[in-house]
């Protein structure tokens, strides 16, 4: 280990995370067993932080991130385009970055066997798409709207209409699970899931817009959906000495 | 520089929720080398809730460096130490119906650490299940590595001598043991990232 090592100070900005939900929150029942209870340990950011899993396009198929042309048939439900743009929060683009999605049927079934609500499958549809982010952090699926489905949280507890989104942007530090919803669900008021995120301006973030101008005329409506990573501390820091 | 006026917010976390699989774990990315490879480690363990349950719907994640310390990112530039081809140093995997996971690896060399101190050999862990409404991170580092580890700055963060150990894989046959608890006595030790 005779190599210098860095001196890192420009980690990613930890300010602006606050607005993420609790780990518990109890109106979402199952964060009652599963949320730690002892206090997070604040870990800086080390070259381990820094890096992380980069993703080629060579395993990405031409059609992956088409989730209606996955089989024989075309799927039910209304086809839309989700599309929009992935950057940090100084507006700076996450190019090339796997984004991998995945949702319920038009009628609010997953592909899963632990699906258990009886609405139909629908065998053109499985329902999980990827892509990756081009030069300018932009990336676009083509999907069906998903439906809201009933689940056993709380009495005639329904999960608003949602697609779950995967990014990893550039570092361990930077990675993001979160889910896309539909303007003007009726059922987010009693969704503890959207409603575990507390600021309102935060909340709107994770709804997406009706895209006129992406919409096809005779084909496809589309929502845009823009997502922003956290940004990384301007502090000028060492360049390494291999 | 940007200013504090136009800085965007970031786009908040939601739970991976219970059905992720045929999306996230379509591909197997547990063996981050094959078996075959000559110095392959398996790392094993279980996830358990608050009531000592096992939870058989969450998955983890993995990021580290190969065994000359070196992670495959631009970000590491030290190119006196060697890339593994085929070695990109992240691993995934969901838990099966009794909490268990196996990741089937390498063990990572030392990597630099902050104020020009070497961290001790260690991997990143993302947790991620229903009920999560973010990420977990915690770091699996190596029983045989007592001296390292006492002088790593990541784990002499951590006061509580027994919320350390929680850090520590447990030596088994071919490999380690690393169990994760998410709430309760023996909490893991979890980061804010």
């Amino acid at each position: 280990m005779a190599q210098q090592t860095r001196n890192i100070a420009g980690g990613y900005r930890r300010e602006g995370s606050e607005i993420h939900p609790p780990y518990l929150y109890p109106d979402y029942k199952g964060t009652r067993l599963r949320a730690p209870k002892k206090p997070l340990i604040i870990v800086p950011h080390t070259l381990s932080e820094l890096t992380g899993p980069l993703f080629g396009h060579t395993g990405i198929g031409p059609l992956d991130n088409d989730l209606t042309r996955q089989h024989e048939g075309e799927p039910l439900g209304e086809r839309i385009i989700v599309h929009g743009r992935v950057m940090d929060e100084d507006g700076r683009p996450v190019r090339n970055s796997l984004i991998e999605i995945w949702q319920a049927n038009a009628a609010g079934r997953y592909a899963h066997k632990g699906d258990q609500h009886p609405a139909p499958l629908d065998p053109n549809f499985s329902g999980a798409g990827r892509c990756m982010t081009d030069d300018e952090g932009y990336y676009r699926f083509i999907t069906i709207k998903p439906g809201a489905y009933p689940w056993g949280n709380h009495p005639n507890a329904w999960r608003p209409a949602h697609i779950h989104f995967s990014l990893f942007g550039p570092a361990f530090a930077t990675r993001l699970v979160t889910q896309m919803y539909f303007p003007g669900d009726p059922l987010f008021y009693q969704d503890p899931i959207f409603q575990s995120v507390r600021d309102p301006k935060a909340q709107k973030r994770l709804i997406s817009t009706f895209d006129l101008e992406t919409t096809v005329p005779e084909w496809a409506l589309a929502f845009r959906f823009d997502i922003v990573l956290r940004g990384r501390d301007a502090t000028p820091f060492e360049r390494p000495h291999a | 520089m940007s200013s504090e006026r136009s800085r965007a917010g970031i786009t908040p976390s939601q739970t991976v929720g219970p059905f992720f699989h045929f999306s996230l774990l379509k591909e197997d990315y547990s063996r981050l080398v094959g078996s075959d490879h000559p110095s392959a480690i398996r790392i094993e363990g279980t996830v358990y809730d608050g009531t000592g349950e096992v939870v058989p719907d969450a998955m983890l994640e993995i990021w580290q460096a190969n065994s000359a310390g070196r992670y495959a990112h631009p970000e590491d530039s030290r190119e006196g130490l060697s890339l593994e081809e085929g070695f990109s140093g992240f691993g995934r995997c969901g838990t099966d119906s009794e909490g268990r996971f196996t990741f089937i690896t390498i063990k990572p060399g030392p990597v630099p650490g902050p104020e020009g101190k070497m961290q001790a050999p260690h991997i990143l862990v993302s947790v991620f299940a229903r009920g999560l409404l973010k990420r977990l991170t915690t770091r699996i580092y190596f029983p045989e590595e007592e001296e390292a580890n006492s002088e790593d700055p990541v784990l002499a963060l951590i006061e509580d001598p027994e919320m350390k150990k929680t850090l520590i894989a447990h030596p088994i046959e071919g490999g380690y043991r690393f169990d994760v608890h998410l709430q309760g006595e023996s909490q893991t030790a979890f980061f804010d990232v």
